[in-house]
């Protein structure tokens, strides 16, 4: 991970992520200039790999901004962690955020969104469902050819 | 009327005139006020109120004219003339009667100035200089007065029905339906985006309904706003059905060419609601014979 050059990095991060079974949780608590969102794309695809992540839930709720820079890492982001083999859920954009989005003619049209936690890991349940079985199997084979 | 010879001692006038024209005011206060009263019934003003209401009102008016008069202050006046008009716009009292009833009473004091100082012609005209530019501001701030509280009321008027006229409603648990009724103009879009977005995140909404059976047509700036609601509600987290477009707005859109590809939609509200039960895997079983 490369080292952070903001000085007041003994400062919370503004991005945590979590790991809740096979999901990864990014909660974004505030705004992210420009550098702070590519930083935040690295860690996240990064760990995507490093814990064999199969969706991601990130959480956008405290955001009372999403420009068209964020829409575009957001977007970026849902496609490499697609490549990595993860599924990608945006909750908890607020109305306005919402509203504000569609009238800069901003869309999150490739990713998954929901309401909140709750949903967005009801979705990834249901994106990934699919595959649980099949990841079983692999599990079993992987058994097996040890 | 006004001579050039009373134009230079006008100003000192003024001061002195004024209390005198005050004082004879309020001596013949209740027979002016009778005067008066009898002449809004005589030219059929006010006719929504009984005449022992208007003599009251009328009282009431009268000694607030005769303070601006003698204070110049129509702070006061302005503030009784909102709450009359608060009283008296639910039961139908039109602006021409309300203005009517002021110049009445200008008249009315007018005269008896004429009557008293007839003999003294000057005196009367600067009498006169003293008391028009007063009783034209009084007028005017009536007027003003009731015109605004009347603008106030529609305002709100408006406003409510506005908001009344874009009902969110939860049909089951995680489903909303929102029907619309009238012509849709962008601000009205605007307001029932908001409102909807709102009401996904209250209600923890899943699928929308739409209900445009309403709406007579629409055009491509409203058709517009209906695709960014869509887009918006699925930020949310939220799908959304429209249900209900008629013929014309059919073929309107078509026409004009939106591009409602994003748009998911079914013929009338009771396909819309089915198929929001089936995305949300409700399924609605008769339990036997029909009630009644």
């Amino acid at each position: 991970m490369p080292k952070p050059k903001n000085p007041a990095f003994h400062q919370p991060p503004p991005v945590s992520i979590l790991r809740q079974g096979g999901y990864l949780i990014a909660s974004i608590h505030t705004a992210l200039d420009d550098t702070q969102l590519q930083r935040f794309q690295h860690d996240l695809i990064d760990q995507v790999g490093r814990y064999r992540a199969k969706g991601i839930i990130i959480d956008v709720a405290a955001l009372d901004i999403v420009d068209s820079y964020a829409t575009h890492t957001l977007r970026n982001l849902a496609r490499m962690a697609g490549l990595r083999g993860a599924s990608t859920v945006i909750v908890g954009i607020n109305p306005d955020v919402a509203y504000a989005m569609v009238r800069l003619g901003l869309n999150l049209n490739t990713v998954h969104t929901a309401l909140d936690l709750d949903e967005g890991l009801a979705v990834l349940n249901k994106a990934t469902g699919d595959d649980r079985s099949r990841r079983g199997l692999t599990q079993r084979d992987q058994t097996t050819a040890r | 009327m006004t001579t050039g010879d009373t134009t230079p001692d006008r100003q000192p006038g003024h001061d002195m005139l004024l209390p005198e024209l005050v004082a004879h005011l309020r001596e013949n206060r209740s027979d002016l006020r009778e005067k008066w009263a009898a002449r809004i019934t005589d030219a059929h003003l006010l006719s929504a109120m009984t005449n022992k209401e208007i003599f009251s009102e009328a009282t009431s008016v009268y000694d607030n004219y005769v303070e601006v008069l003698e204070t110049g202050n129509v702070e006061a006046l302005q503030h009784y003339a909102r709450d009359l008009s608060e009283r008296i716009i639910p039961r139908g009292v039109e602006t021409n009667e309300v203005v009517g009833i002021v110049l009445l009473l200008r008249d009315v004091l007018a005269r008896s100035l004429f009557e008293k100082y007839r003999r003294d012609f000057p005196l009367l005209n600067r009498i006169l200089d003293a008391y028009e530019p007063a009783a034209n501001r009084i007028a005017n701030t009536v007027a003003v007065s009731f015109v605004e509280e009347r603008e106030r009321v529609i305002r709100q008027q408006q406003d409510a029905l506005r908001e009344l006229s874009t009902p969110v409603l939860q049909v089951r648990e995680r489903l909303l339906i929102l029907p619309i009724i009238g012509i849709l103009d962008t601000q009205r879009a605007q307001q029932l985006t908001e409102q909807l977005l709102r009401g996904i995140r209250t209600h923890r909404a899943k699928v929308v309904v739409v209900d445009i059976t309403g709406v007579p047509e629409i055009d491509e700036t409203v058709a517009n706003h209906l695709v960014q609601t869509v887009d918006a509600s699925r930020l949310m987290g939220a799908g959304v059905i429209v249900t209900g477009l008629s013929a014309e707005i059919a073929q309107t859109l078509v026409t004009i060419g939106v591009d409602l590809s994003k748009l998911s939609t079914v013929g009338d509200l009771q396909g819309g609601i089915e198929e929001a039960e089936r995305v949300l895997g409700f399924k609605v079983i008769r339990s036997g014979d029909a009630e009644t």
